[in-house]
């Protein structure tokens, strides 16, 4: 094996949050070598951010210790700091300085000789593909150039270790495969050694080496190759007849089942250890696959927690009048300006009552402004659009009622408990009496925030604010659900249980909207709309957007290219 | 039916936003009274332990006399006796004194001829405190020019005999405590109200809330609530400190002191809901609320007389709801002005308070998305 660049010992990290005391890291020990890319993967808490941060030198941990590039990252931190580059979760870009003017900040922050920047500038813009942008302010950049901005300014000294947290996330799939080859040419060109942190499965299998965290603790490390094959045996796929939606639902519910996803039309599943497809009444016979990193993940991370209880029983949300396939949303050349620039451009489509709508689309697509548009957040420049019969920004505030909203942030009160949370949101929606008191039991109880109820909502982990907002949004019953971006920042697990909760809604009849970055969800979707530059570039079911590709993922890079092409 | 209870719903949630956490808690609780008591103390026009030299050239009779006097006064503090006067201009330009009194050598044996003259050098930089330092000064001569006056028999020519109203014994803090009651509450509104949205913004609440049936007008009111509110509570309760801790007289109608209190808090409410929807952030509602404040509160007769100022500044102070309130609160403690003759303070502010209010929800409705 070759020299280890970062060794991590035995670490271990405590943080005191209002006075409970949170265990980021748990004895975590592992080691990257020379010239490899070593991935962090782990659900949202599991202590990445805190593992890379102590690595840089920048926290100290309370009981063991990390080794970068053979200095003591604690004791040494400055010396390790001018070796390595690291690029935190939301990297200080000055929003208002021109992509050059922060290129020259940082080199002139790492002391870069003025004699060997030139050169530097030219590599790097050659990499990121930042060379016509120089000009442009920072803050201008679309989410994946800001990234790749972060990047370049990471890499202005040409370190020799690299960290990235999370470089990828909120970041469309194209920008993220022209991410990824940036550092790929950066291992191989200068056998940099890298450590990134991921939310993404699929970029696991890229990595030489995975470690996996869960709760501060190293559940398993190895090449990711070790982790597909621990899935040997145990991953089928399914071809239902009807939508794949239902039966994925009942299996995900199976406690026979570790996992089961939407792929391309089909149920994946991976059974618990031991299971044959036999023993789960499929109606029709599932066929052995290939297994993933992911169905890896999903069994290391099964084995470490009991599932939530995941199910929204019948009976939450009233059945509303109205024909099923009836359009509930009708949008007709719906135009958004910004200056002199489109945002949104004739636009159109509808949305039927009960179905579960996709919108999609790479950063800067529109996709957001759109969704906001819909839900009587930003007033449109041109066009037509109908909300359950109203244009939400001008309908009276009865017709708001009938739709619910969760927005891509945390946006409850978090000063204010869940309970109070939930008070204020229900009476806000005009519940009162007997009605409110029943629905607040409901809430509690069907989304699993009965042992959170007293505490500040703003302390509460990620998954829980989750379901919290989710609780809020469906106090007074809504007819249409409007989702922004709900699982951005969510692990797998957590993932899959917020889609069998909406799955739920949608059987009894609740249309739902939703944007998304993760296109394996738009499989869960009964269509989609995927939006590039402002206007629409495909509209349809799964299978249709899909085509011949192997992905909606691939799919949608193929559209994107042909348009990049052609403009 | 459903809207009040709507509206009622968003009030009881931002009372609990607002106090359930410590550290907005503290700013409307502590700094509020921490400022009266501060205020309370500090702010005075009194000047007591004046430091000053004296430079004796005389040494006579005369002269101690008026030394005496001088000494006596608890105004004045006798830092130095000087021998020359070499050290005046040390002593005045390092601040040791604020004045030095020099008795020249001919004072004793002019005096006899009504002719003495005494100089006085003082420190002018801060003009206000120089004026009054001589006031004292004058004081004490013309009280030691009556003694020797009595001494010989004769008595001054006429005398004044001054009797204040109001304020029978010019104390200042009669005069700022009142003043406080309305600077630290119009304070506390701006920036409970300024805050409010621009903290929803900021933590990515508002939307959820827009989303909401609540109308922009409900949302206004609920925002508008809490500032009033507490403003009113801050408002009496330092009214109450003005009263039994600084002993100000509180001789007029409380009524009339609450009615322009409501149409001050409504000028109040009303700006800092106007500069809640253009602040995105926190520190840009918190920017806006000082630019109004500083201002607000040196143009407002709290401190410096509105007739002193320049006329165009005047007419500047006409839009100022602190003027107002300054001369209501002033009149209410001290004059005991009933209702009829503060109307012409009450108009005003209660089309100040109408337009910001009308302003505030024209802007917050523009704003809104």
């Amino acid at each position: 094996m070759s020299r280890a660049d970062l060794e991590v010992r035995g670490v271990s990290k405590s943080f005191q949050r209002s006075g409970r005391s949170i265990q980021a890291l748990d004895n975590v020990s592992f080691s990257v070598s020379r010239g490899s890319v070593t991935g962090l993967l782990g659900p949202d808490g599991a202590g990445k951010t805190t593992l890379i941060r102590i690595a840089a030198g920048l926290l100290l941990p309370d009981a063991g210790g990390c080794s970068v590039l053979g200095l003591d990252a604690a004791a040494e931190s400055l010396a390790v700091q001018s070796r390595i580059g690291y690029m935190p979760q939301r990297f200080g870009l000055y929003e208002d300085l021109s992509v050059q003017e922060n290129l020259d900040l940082y080199a002139d922050l790492q002391g870069v000789p003025k004699t060997l920047r030139p050169e530097r500038f030219e590599d790097l813009s050659r990499m990121t593909g930042l060379g016509p942008f120089v000009k442009r302010l920072a803050g201008r950049l679309s989410g994946g150039m800001k990234q790749k901005l972060g990047l370049a300014c990471a890499l202005i000294k040409l370190p020799e270790l690299l960290l990235l947290d999370e470089p990828t996330v909120g970041v469309d799939p194209l920008s993220r495969r022209e991410l990824w080859e940036i550092v790929y040419n950066l291992v191989q060109e200068r056998s940099l050694t890298v450590l990134l942190s991921t939310a993404y499965m699929d970029e696991a299998q890229r990595c030489e080496h995975a470690v996996v965290l869960y709760e501060g603790r190293l559940l398993g490390q190895g090449p990711p190759s070790e982790f597909v094959e621990a899935a040997r045996n145990r991953t089928f796929e399914v071809q239902p007849s009807g939508p794949p939606r239902a039966l994925q639902a009942r299996l995900a519910g199976d406690p026979k089942v570790v996992d089961a996803s939407i792929t391309t039309g089909c149920v994946h599943f991976v059974t618990a250890k031991g299971v044959q497809p036999s023993a789960l009444d499929l109606p029709v016979a599932a066929e052995p696959r290939e297994p993933s990193f992911e169905d890896g993940f999903m069994i290391l991370l099964h084995q470490a927690r009991r599932a939530e209880g995941t199910h929204l029983e019948q009976g939450a949300i009233r059945r509303h009048p109205g024909q099923a396939g009836e359009s509930i949303i009708k949008v007709r050349g719906l135009e958004r300006r910004f200056g002199d620039f489109y945002a949104v451009q004739d636009l159109s489509f509808e949305v039927g009552r009960g179905e579960i709508f996709g919108l999609l689309g790479p950063n800067g697509a529109g996709k957001s402004t759109t969704f906001r548009m819909l839900c009587g957040l930003l007033p449109p420049t041109g066009g037509r659009l109908e909300v359950a019969g109203y244009d939400l920004r001008k309908a009276p505030s009865k017709a708001r009622k009938r739709i619910g909203y969760m927005a891509q942030k945390f946006s409850q009160y978090g000063q204010l408990s869940v309970r109070e949370n939930l008070r204020f949101f229900s009476s806000a929606y005009g519940l009162a009496g007997k009605e409110r008191k029943d629905r607040l039991a409901w809430a509690l109880n069907a989304l699993n925030l009965e042992t959170s109820a007293d505490a500040n909502a703003g302390q509460l982990p990620f998954g829980v604010k989750q379901r919290l907002a989710l609780a809020c949004a469906l106090m007074h019953q809504p007819e249409i659900l409007f989702l922004d971006e709900p699982t951005s920042g969510v692990d797998p697990l957590a993932r899959r249980a917020f889609w069998r909760r909406i799955t739920t809604l949608s059987e009894q009849g609740v249309t739902i909207i939703v944007t998304t970055h993760f296109m394996e969800e738009a499989e869960y979707c009964d269509r989609m709309l995927i939006m590039m530059r402002g206007r629409l570039l495909a509209l349809g079911a799964p299978d249709e957007i899909r085509g011949d590709a192997a992905s909606i993922e691939e799919a949608f890079i193929r559209l994107i290219e042909s348009r990049r092409e052609a403009a | 039916m459903e809207s009040l209870r709507r509206l009622l719903a968003l009030v009881v949630k931002e009372f609990l936003a607002l106090l359930k956490d410590p550290k907005s808690r503290t700013v409307v609780v502590i700094p509020p009274l921490f400022q009266t008591l501060v205020f309370g103390y500090a702010a005075t026009f009194d000047l007591n332990n004046v430091p000053y030299a004296v430079y004796d050239e005389d040494g006579g009779a005369a002269a101690a006399n008026l030394r005496a006097n001088i000494e006596g006064s608890p105004n004045f503090q006798l830092v130095r006796s000087l021998d020359s006067d070499h050290d005046i201009p040390d002593l005045i330009n390092s601040r040791k004194v604020a004045l030095v009194v020099r008795i020249p050598p001919t004072f004793t044996r002019d005096i006899n001829d009504n002719k003495a003259v005494v100089q006085a050098i003082v420190d002018g930089r801060n003009s206000n405190t120089a004026s009054i330092v001589l006031n004292y000064l004058t004081e004490i001569i013309t009280s030691f020019n009556n003694e020797r006056m009595e001494q010989r028999g004769q008595s001054p020519p006429s005398r004044l005999a001054p009797r204040a109203w109001f304020n029978e014994n010019y104390l200042s803090q009669w005069f700022f405590v009142p003043g406080i009651v309305a600077v630290v509450t119009m304070v506390v509104t701006v920036l409970v109200t300024a805050l409010s949205v621009a903290r929803e913004r900021e933590q990515g609440t508002f939307d959820q809330l827009l989303v909401t049936p609540l109308r922009p007008l409900d949302i206004l009111i609920g925002k508008a609530a809490p500032g009033f509110l507490i403003g009113m509570a801050e408002a009496s309760v330092i009214v109450l400190l003005a009263v039994y801790w600084f002993k100000t007289p509180l001789r007029g109608d409380l009524l009339a002191l609450y009615i322009g209190l409501v149409l001050f808090l409504f000028s109040a409410v009303g700006i800092g809901l106007m500069i809640s929807s253009f602040s995105v952030t926190l520190q840009q509602g918190l920017l806006g609320m000082f630019i109004f404040a500083v201002p607000a509160v040196i143009l407002s007769g709290f401190a410096t007389p509105i007739a002193n100022m320049s006329p165009a500044v005047q007419y500047l102070t006409l839009i100022n709801p602190l003027r107002y309130i300054l001369i209501i609160i002033r009149g209410v403690f001290l004059e005991a002005a009933p209702l009829r003759l503060l109307w012409p303070q009450l108009w005003p502010l209660a089309v100040i308070g109408l337009v910001s209010m009308v302003m505030a929800a024209w802007m917050f409705r523009r704003r809104i998305y």
